[in-house]
């Protein structure tokens, strides 16, 4: 009787703790399709509320994936050899060096963009493009690439790799190529869709960095929370979610695939 | 496929490493075109840390040098050297299978794929593996990955082979096995070979000449009989076999003992030394008729001999091996008899 009790205490706090996560997110989206917020779902659902949202933002929805991948092929590029160098390296320096790196997620967002906005502002055309927003993505998404990369090369002791592809002639390129980015892909495609959710999510540095015309998918999102209807938001916020969801579900089938040792042979 | 090696000759070359700890004395080693040389010593000897120059793969502080033949390699990275080298762990690439391990290093050397091919199988039957090629490496036993590793590593002809306990990861009994298999393999390849281990009797059963090492020196270079039987002194007496290491007063012809004596044939002095006396040349005579006695503290039988401690011969309890036949018992009173020959006198200084 006793243990009955406890069991439906805990359901009940369990299922109330889940409803009030649960409940904003539904509530929003419900939102974005009601035809009026204030009447409630008895006015009706509609999709217009998606399509203005889409007419009015398309163009941040589609920059926002432009700066997602251009920042990862950045922090594919640097990130990996960064990576690559700092473990074979070793030392006390490399640890400095990693610490650097770092440092960005310790400073807040807004710190970084208006340290970029005082070094970098004067050029205009620089400042203008999107390319200012993506390096400050860069600054802030680097160190995820650099130590899922880094803890992978931690695990397959891979500098015993690289000694041995050179023992066989191949060249510091040759390596990097043929034995090291083939071992360490796990780490990469992990480093990957970190880099990428968080580029599409990233608000407060990209918020100070931004030009009225190189709004990102989340600042139109404020923008709109913050000059349009509650119901054209919470569309937004729709259309978010929708493009954020397969890129989870992405994750999840990368990290099923990582964990299939058939997936690492080629 | 035989002598593509070169002779090799490292001069003067020692390692410190940027901590300041002295990991190799400079050392001089000279090993003659298609050789086996077995640097032997216990962990932290500098063993591992020669080959690694050999290698390529440290630089040797300034003044040490390695030669190829006649061309001074010291200066010259690992992939421009053309060694081939098994790792402890065998580093096999576990994103490529067993035959793109093997060719992996004619690959790179613009090998065309008929002839890679050809050469890769030529390979995978010597060393046994054949069925193997299209394997995983993960899905290779421990004695597999070894044979793929020795494979790949002699595929490529190189000019000096380098083998950095290729044994050690296995279970005992495999270990034999190999070890007989790899030395077949080196002697049919006729590759200069430097092979680091830890393991006397692999080191004596694989080398045309055994380097002793000890604390970052070289303790003493030589045939394996010439290690066992004239060892330079107490370290390389012990690590290299088992050893009875007897100080006693010696007076020019005969050790003198608590249990009597015993004649020296070789280097007799007159005053303290260290006789070094291996365990199978002492023989077990009638007391009455033997010039050094002893009391039986313990009989071990080992199968194919049996290890009798003895005590009160010499100053400490001696070890002999002896013919499993000859019956013992605890507190037997026996005569010893050892070939003057087989007595070895060490300098006393060396510990």
């Amino acid at each position: 009787m006793r243990a009955r009790a406890i069991f439906a205490a805990q359901l009940t706090f369990t299922l109330l703790v889940a409803a009030f996560l649960i409940v904003p997110a539904v509530q929003s989206m419900l939102a974005g399709v009601t035809a009026n917020y204030f009447r409630g779902i008895r006015s009706g659902l509609t999709l217009q509320w998606v399509q203005q949202v889409w007419q009015l933002y398309a163009d941040t929805i589609l920059r926002s994936f432009v700066i997602a991948l251009a920042t990862l092929g950045v922090t594919l590029v640097v990130g990996v050899p960064a990576a690559y160098g700092l473990h074979l390296r070793g030392g006390r320096l490399s640890r400095v060096v990693e610490e650097i790196i770092t440092l960005p997620l310790a400073i807040p967002g807004l710190a970084i963009a208006l340290a970029l906005l005082l070094t970098y502002g004067g050029l205009s055309s620089f400042r203008r493009s999107w390319l200012f927003i993506m390096v400050g993505h860069v600054v802030f998404t680097l160190p995820f690439m650099v130590r899922s990369v880094l803890a992978i090369f931690a695990a397959t002791d891979v500098k015993t790799l690289d000694e041995s592809a050179a023992s066989l002639g191949a060249s510091p390129l040759r390596r990097f190529r043929d034995v090291i980015v083939p071992n360490a892909r796990p780490g990469i495609l992990a480093g990957s869709l970190m880099v990428v959710t968080l580029s599409l999510g990233e608000f407060n540095l990209t918020w100070m960095l931004h030009t009225p015309l190189t709004k990102t998918l989340p600042v139109g999102l404020a923008d709109s929370y913050a000059s349009m209807r509650l119901e054209i938001a919470s569309a937004y916020t729709l259309v978010f979610f929708v493009m954020i969801v397969p890129l989870l579900v992405a994750m999840q089938i990368f990290a099923g695939y990582r964990n299939d040792p058939a997936g690492r042979h080629q | 496929m035989s002598g593509h090696g070169v002779a090799l000759r490292v001069i003067d070359c020692g390692k410190t490493f940027a901590d300041g700890t002295r990991a190799l004395a400079p050392v001089a080693l000279e090993v003659g075109r298609g050789e086996t040389a077995v640097l032997l010593g216990p962990s932290g000897c500098g063993k591992t840390t020669l080959l690694r120059i050999i290698a390529g793969l440290e630089t040797p502080d300034p003044g040490g040098r390695v030669l190829f033949g006649d061309t001074d390699v010291t200066g010259v990275p690992i992939e421009r050297r053309n060694v081939g080298m098994v790792f402890q762990s065998y580093a096999l690439f576990p994103n490529m299978n067993v035959a793109d391990n093997i060719g992996y290093g004619l690959k790179i050397r613009g090998v065309g794929e008929a002839e890679r091919k050809t050469r890769v199988a030529a390979l995978v039957a010597l060393t046994g593996i054949e069925g193997l090629e299209r394997r995983r490496v993960d899905q290779l036993s421990g004695g597999q990955r070894q044979r793929v590793a020795l494979a790949r590593a002699v595929v490529v002809q190189p000019s000096v082979l380098l083998l950095d306990e290729p044994l050690t990861a296995l279970d005992a009994a495999l270990r034999e096995r190999l070890r007989g298999e790899l030395n077949r393999l080196l002697r049919k390849l006729g590759i200069t070979t430097i092979y680091v281990t830890h393991d006397q009797a692999e080191a004596m059963a694989l080398g045309d000449r055994i380097v002793v090492m000890r604390k970052g020196e070289i303790a003493q270079i030589g045939t394996p009989r010439a290690v066992y039987f004239a060892p330079a002194n107490k370290f390389v007496a012990e690590f290299v076999g088992a050893a009875n290491l007897i100080e006693a007063a010696c007076n020019g012809a005969t050790l003198v003992l608590p249990g009597g004596t015993l004649p020296v044939a070789n280097g007799a002095i007159h005053g303290q030394a260290i006789a070094m006396i291996r365990p199978e040349a002492i023989a077990i005579v009638p007391a009455e008729s033997a010039s050094l006695v002893g009391l039986v503290d313990s009989v071990s039988f080992l199968g194919d001999r049996q290890r009798v401690l003895i005590s009160a011969a010499a100053a400490k309890v001696m070890t002999a091996d002896v013919p499993n036949a000859i019956a013992l018992a605890v507190g037997d009173r026996v005569g010893l008899a050892v070939e003057p020959a087989a007595i070895r006198l060490l300098p006393g200084d060396a510990t």
